[in-house]
């Protein structure tokens, strides 16, 4: 099937050229963005334009705001979510059904109604304008719950449970003993997923944080509105902005790919 | 074990500590997820029903309950309308499309083949793109004068296309970026059902001489109609709510008329653009609180035929 190769190929290819070409404009003069044909090979220009973001906006703040709050959420994520995927997987108590039906059903609200009032009770906090906004709300969510008390009955076994509570263990210590040990390579691709969202978190931020303390995308937003006519500069912010994702992502895409495949099945 | 009557209170203390242990613990451990749902999730969605029914402004201090009013005042804005005819073409033109996409390269991915992980990261690469690189992207591909896209379109001999400024053609561009960023998402679900079809099926198919697109239509397709129904619910749902495309968009495309009305025509406001124009930057939220809660209807009535839809759809070909 030599058809069916050259397809994935080509589409291998549309999914990689808009950010390789983004990369071409980013390490060219503003005037190539006139040339037609187009520029498809990278220019030398590429450190003197980001810089040049580094100098536009306050670019190494967004990306240290980004990193604090993409990896808070992602740690907080993964913690709370085997907390809670133990329980729903493993521990007996009444409700449990309904609540875990509960948090499934939470997916489906969209984020986007709420966020009025969101932001009203952001401002009575006095938290808009900081990262508290951002991390305080995204601590524990539902997929995360959802994905963990799918691996966790799955691949914890009861036996290993019921020995520890032979021992004398409290549920504290079973959790902190026997489930994390087990959990780690499901909440390692959760963390990741997470912290790969948060990162790429664009209307939430945009809403409750002010240009002179943004995130990354937020960032890169005033580059591109704020400086219409200067793609260069946009496309080596968005350049810039992207690479720590486009890294992870080369280093551990087959767990990510695996983990989604993993937490989508069952959906 | 032991009998002796001193170490009996000592066990039956650690007894009642046990059971409560056992007893407690679980509610703990969920307690945090449905506590900061209800404070960030449900109270906020609540309390926007509440606004909706005020006139409710950033700048008055005293907010005047108006009943229905919002709710009556919309259902006459001209605007309201564009914006709910825009999002239901740019959700069609972008998802109808992506599903049946992601289903054949799913079923493209689905057999024992060389560079398997290469061609799924390839696949994923777009979708852990954010959403703001996409549009800044996507815009300058898009250009009028020295787009990529114009350029290769002219080898076919089409004229000079500004795609921002039609209502269709702005609905394309933005429904190709909404596409190229979740095709390949949603085919790793597709083919995440697929490896759990039964081999046998596909076996006893190609002896009888089945070809791979009907092996695709009546055996694959019935078979994960499930995860079918699931991937067109989530995708409505997303549909019902793209903000930041056109409004990154608007920003930077230069067509000016302000980012949030969508283009100067409002060619491609969406109705989550349009809540946002209201609240964020005319801060009349209770206008904005009242446009929100028809969007919520709308997404549950569209999510509700889909489902019904798609059922039936599967019905007739299994």
């Amino acid at each position: 099937m030599r058809l069916r190769y050259l397809t994935l190929i080509a589409v291998a290819f549309f999914s990689a050229f808009p950010l390789y070409y983004s990369v071409v404009v980013a390490s060219r003069h503003n005037s190539a963005l006139a040339e037609v044909p187009p520029p498809l090979l990278p220019g030398g220009n590429l450190l003197a334009n980001v810089s040049r973001v580094f100098d536009t906006v306050p670019f190494a703040l967004a990306l240290l705001n980004s990193f604090v709050v993409a990896g808070s959420i992602a740690v907080a994520v993964m913690f709370f979510s085997t907390l809670a995927g133990f329980a729903f997987a493993k521990l007996r108590f009444r409700g449990r059904n309904i609540l875990l039906l509960t948090t499934v059903a939470t997916m489906m609200v969209p984020a986007l109604l709420g966020s009025i009032p969101l932001y009203m009770l952001m401002v009575k906090l006095e938290w808009t304008g900081t990262m508290y906004a951002l991390v305080v709300p995204a601590l524990v969510n539902a997929f995360g719950v959802f994905f963990m008390t799918q691996f966790l009955s799955r691949a914890l076994p009861t036996e290993l449970l019921e020995a520890g509570r032979v021992d004398g263990c409290t549920t504290w210590k079973l959790f902190w003993h026997v489930v994390l040990p087990v959990a780690r390579p499901a909440a390692a691709v959760l963390g990741m997923l997470t912290f790969m969202s948060a990162w790429n978190d664009y209307f939430w931020p945009l809403v409750v944080l002010t240009p002179d303390n943004p995130t990354v995308q937020v960032a890169l937003s005033t580059l591109a509105s704020g400086y219409v006519n200067d793609y260069v500069l946009g496309l080596a912010g968005t350049a810039v902005g992207t690479l720590p994702l486009v890294l992870v992502f080369v280093l551990f895409g087959k767990q990510i790919i695996g983990g989604i495949m993993q937490g989508a099945v069952k959906g | 074990m032991s009998a002796l009557p001193l170490s009996v209170p000592r066990r039956h203390r650690r007894g009642v500590r046990h059971t409560l242990d056992v007893r407690v613990s679980p509610y703990a451990y969920v307690a945090p997820f449905f506590l900061l749902f209800c404070a960030f999730g449900l109270f906020p969605l609540a309390y926007t029903a509440w606004v909706s029914l005020h006139e409710w402004t950033l700048l008055d201090e005293e907010q005047t309950f108006v009943g229905l009013d919002n709710f009556a005042t919309l259902l006459t804005d001209g605007y309201f309308w564009n914006a709910a005819f825009n999002t239901l073409s740019i959700g069609v033109l972008s998802t109808a499309p992506q599903l049946l996409l992601a289903i054949w390269l799913a079923h493209l991915l689905n057999r024992p083949m060389r560079f398997q992980t290469l061609f799924r990261i390839s696949l994923l690469l777009p979708n852990v793109t954010s959403v703001v690189a996409v549009v800044v992207i996507f815009s300058q591909l898009f250009g009028r004068d020295y787009g990529v896209i114009n350029w290769v379109l002219s080898w076919f001999g089409a004229g000079t296309i500004d795609w921002a400024a039609g209502t269709a053609t702005s609905h394309i561009a933005l429904s190709t970026m909404i596409m190229w960023r979740w095709t390949g998402y949603n085919a790793l679900i597709f083919l995440a059902a697929m490896q759990a079809v039964p081999k046998e099926l596909y076996e006893a198919a190609t002896l009888d001489g089945a070809s791979s697109f009907t092996q695709l239509r009546r055996i694959t397709v019935p078979m994960i109609r499930p995860t079918i129904v699931f991937v067109v619910i989530v995708s409505t749902i997303g549909a019902m709510q793209i903000i930041a495309e056109p409004l990154l968009f608007g920003a930077s495309s230069g067509a000016g008329g302000g980012a949030v009305s969508g283009g100067p025509d409002r060619q491609y406001q969406t109705l989550a653009l349009f809540v946002y124009e209201q609240g964020f930057t005319k801060f009349d939220f209770g206008y904005a609180s009242a446009a929100s809660w028809l969007m919520f209807l709308a997404v549950v009535l569209v999510a509700g035929i889909n489902f019904l839809l798609t059922r039936r759809l599967k019905g007739g070909l299994g």
